[in-house]
């Protein structure tokens, strides 16, 4: 038996049991031939869907794993935990229990990923050490029969090896124990060579001498742009993402990941968003290669500007969008698009920066505070119900007296998304204080009933 | 409509003057209130084009910036094209953003992590020759980071608005320090317009010019923004007494 589900171990199954075994223990046992070349073609194809969504340097790490080297991608996703959650959540939509874990070398997240998380875990840098002492050594990654004998010696967790002489150890199993040992810990560099997808369009460029410069490597990076985008014009393609790949001496690899809102072969602007974050990289003893590879490349054919003479065209912000957006992260840059919601909060949504301009807007007859706080505040009034705004309220120890107001604007729950709003109500009001500064409160409920809500009063934004 | 003419001596002065600055390629354009009283007081007729303008609340509008942020939108959806609006806390609405003229598929934002990238931001949306106005909604502004605004404004010939908003209400005295913009206002709200019926009017607003390059200061009571963006001014012809107290109004009701 080489793998079996969640029911199946509950059940009392082992891996590596023989498959007469298990038939004997459960009835009705579902048995599906092993497929180690089907099993490591799908691993190839995550990998190359981890590639596209996530980092530029993945490789599968046979047999239930990807190794991916998040260095200068997190931000780009929210943050490291944020990219490991969003990662296990599509690889559970893809129908894959996964589990996740960041830390400074591959052997460590290898083992952290499949002894400890549940189903993420980040570790900070520099913790490495602490992170993995209390795990198995079948962590590892030894060979099962090496596992087998350090435990009848006694080992049985990292830390009992790392308290153990290091030259008996090594003359009784080898120098494989010691280096799979350094490389969880990261004293041991352990370079990851990155998957590229068959049909990927690249070009490279070897050194004789190392380059360490950052002018050199600009004057290459342009170089190898234009080269690329020569091969994407003859297959008519644009970039959208693309991977400076940069290999040094010392067998680490820098990269450089940038995407583009729209597909692009423009030379100059390629260029110059790579060479934006060339501060970011190391080139440490010197640079051997360099690759540049359009990760995702879509179709991009000749279009017709406007000719007439009377047009003038609307001005192409693309450029900026993907100066952006490469900066601060794709879903930092948005747009707001109205939605069919007259829950205030709901009534907005983001849409990417390059979507089509719909021309919808929201009614004008109702006025909108412009600034809507994130979370509604309560506040302390004195009200008659069940149908007049507040005489005073208190908002954040401020006494405040209303000397005009509006409303009031009802807005319904909407009973179609949860069972709660079947029959909430806000009553909305716009007041004015003394001083003429103007607030959006509403009362949840209607005031009569105390199904519609708790009659409790919030400021929910503020009317310049 | 226009300033009257200076005489012949001083706008030779001045133009002199634009040349040792070295802007004299630029034809200086500028974006008029369409409000006789403001442009009078601004060089040119209006707010000058490829230029830093600072905008920030009175009172509690330090800290919200609510008037702040309308007043920049009413510019903004006066310009042609494109908007960037950089923030740090996403709590702009943007349906009275749409209200005050500027429709949502005008509008791209961008939320940046600190101050730091904000103005990194703020200038490379400046730099580009596309936008009609890019906004930016800052606390700290530097002589240093609002010469390099300036400067990234008048290669593109957009409208930079910075909008001041500070964290707590003491750190606003940092408006005081002297900045590269052009302009520099204050908005604060004042009690609306008074309606003949019980109710809340159009916003009004107290617009003080505090600073103004190659001008006095000034300030205007203004009725706030349309749905065009057009500011306007209050007229005292129909004024009415006010609405009456809240409290009392039940008795009537």
């Amino acid at each position: 038996m080489r793998a079996a589900d969640t029911a199946a171990i509950a059940a009392g199954l082992r891996i590596g049991m023989p498959a007469t075994k298990a038939q004997a223990l459960v009835k009705d046992l579902i048995v599906n031939d092993a497929d180690p070349q089907g099993d490591a073609e799908a691993l190839d194809r995550l990998a190359l869907w981890a590639l596209r969504r996530y980092a530029p340097i993945v490789a599968p790490d046979p047999p239930d794993g990807l190794v991916v080297d998040t260095t200068g991608a997190d931000h780009l996703h929210g943050g490291e935990s944020a990219m490991l959650t969003d990662m296990v959540k599509r690889l559970a939509a893809a129908g894959f229990a996964a589990r996740a874990a960041i830390a400074d070398s591959w052997g460590a997240a290898h083992a952290l990923a499949r002894f400890v998380a549940g189903p993420v875990i980040v570790v900070p840098p520099a913790g490495n050490a602490n992170a993995i002492m209390r795990l198995p050594i079948a962590a590892l990654r030894l060979p099962a029969d090496m596992v087998d004998s350090l435990r009848k010696l006694g080992l049985d967790r990292i830390l009992d090896l790392v308290a153990k002489p290091r030259a008996p150890l090594a003359l009784r199993f080898g120098p494989e124990l010691g280096r799979r040992l350094d490389q969880a810990m990261g004293r041991l560099s352990e370079p990851i060579d990155p998957i590229r997808p068959p049909d990927i369009t690249e070009v490279r460029r070897m050194f004789g001498e190392p380059i360490g410069a950052a002018e050199t490597i600009a004057r290459y990076t342009g170089k190898l742009v234009g080269e690329l985008c020569d091969v994407l014009e003859t297959r008519s393609l644009g970039a959208r993402r693309l991977d400076l790949l940069l290999h040094r001496v010392d067998n680490r690899i820098e990269t450089i990941r940038i995407g583009t809102a729209l597909p692009l072969r423009d030379t100059k602007r390629l260029t110059r968003l790579l060479t934006d974050k060339i501060e970011t990289i190391d080139p440490g003893f010197g640079i051997e290669l360099m690759r540049l590879a359009a990760t995702i490349a879509e179709p991009l054919v000749a279009r017709q500007t406007i000719s007439s003479l009377i047009e003038t065209p609307e001005a192409d912000v693309s450029d900026l969008i993907d100066t952006l957006s490469n900066r601060v992260g794709e879903e930092r840059l948005y747009r707001m698009a109205p939605m069919a919601s007259d829950v205030p909060e709901r009534s907005v949504r983001r849409v990417a920066p390059t979507a089509p301009e719909s021309g919808e807007g929201w009614p004008r007859h109702w006025p909108r505070p412009a600034r809507l706080l994130p979370v509604p505040e309560p506040i302390e009034t004195v009200a008659l119900l069940p149908d007049h705004p507040p005489v005073t309220f208190i908002w954040r120890g401020i006494r405040r007296r209303v000397k005009r107001a509006d409303g009031p604007e009802r807005i319904f729950g909407e009973w179609w998304r949860r069972d709660a709003e079947l029959i909430a109500v806000r009553d909305y009001f716009q007041v004015e204080d003394e001083a003429g500064e103007r607030y959006w409160i509403y009362r949840a409920g209607d005031g009569e009933d105390l199904t519609t809500g708790s009659h409790r009063w919030f400021l929910h934004g503020i009317f310049g | 409509m226009s300033a009257p003419a200076p005489p012949a001596v001083i706008s030779d002065l001045r133009e002199r003057i634009q040349r040792l600055e070295g802007s004299i390629a630029r034809r200086r354009t500028v974006l008029p209130f369409g409000i006789r009283e403001i442009d009078r007081v601004l060089p040119g007729g209006g707010l000058a084009v490829g230029s830093l303008h600072e905008v920030a609340g009175g009172g509690n509008g330090a800290i919200d910036g609510a008037a702040a942020a309308l007043f920049a939108a009413g510019i903004a959806a006066r310009t042609r094209g494109k908007v960037l609006w950089c923030v740090t806390k996403p709590d702009l609405f943007a349906p009275a953003i749409a209200q005050a003229g500027l429709p949502p598929d005008r509008v791209i934002y961008v939320e940046a992590g600190d101050e730091k990238s904000i103005l990194a931001c703020f200038e490379e949306g400046l730099r580009h020759p596309g936008l009609g106005a890019v906004v930016a909604e800052v606390a700290r502004l530097s002589m240093t980071a609002s010469r390099r605004l300036q400067l990234a404004a008048e290669t593109s010939g957009s409208i930079g608005i910075a909008i001041r908003r500070w964290r707590r209400q003491t750190e606003a005295v940092d408006f005081g320090q002297p900045t590269a913009s052009v302009t520099r206002w204050r908005v604060s709200v004042l009690p609306s317009t008074p309606l003949p019926v019980p109710g809340i009017g159009r916003a009004r607003w107290q617009l003080e010019l505090i600073r103004c390059r190659g001008a006095e200061s000034a300030d205007f009571e203004v009725e706030g923004c349309d749905d065009e963006g057009r500011l306007a001014l209050p007229s005292n012809v129909v004024y009415r007494s006010s609405q009456k107290e809240i409290g009392r109004r039940r008795t009537s009701a």
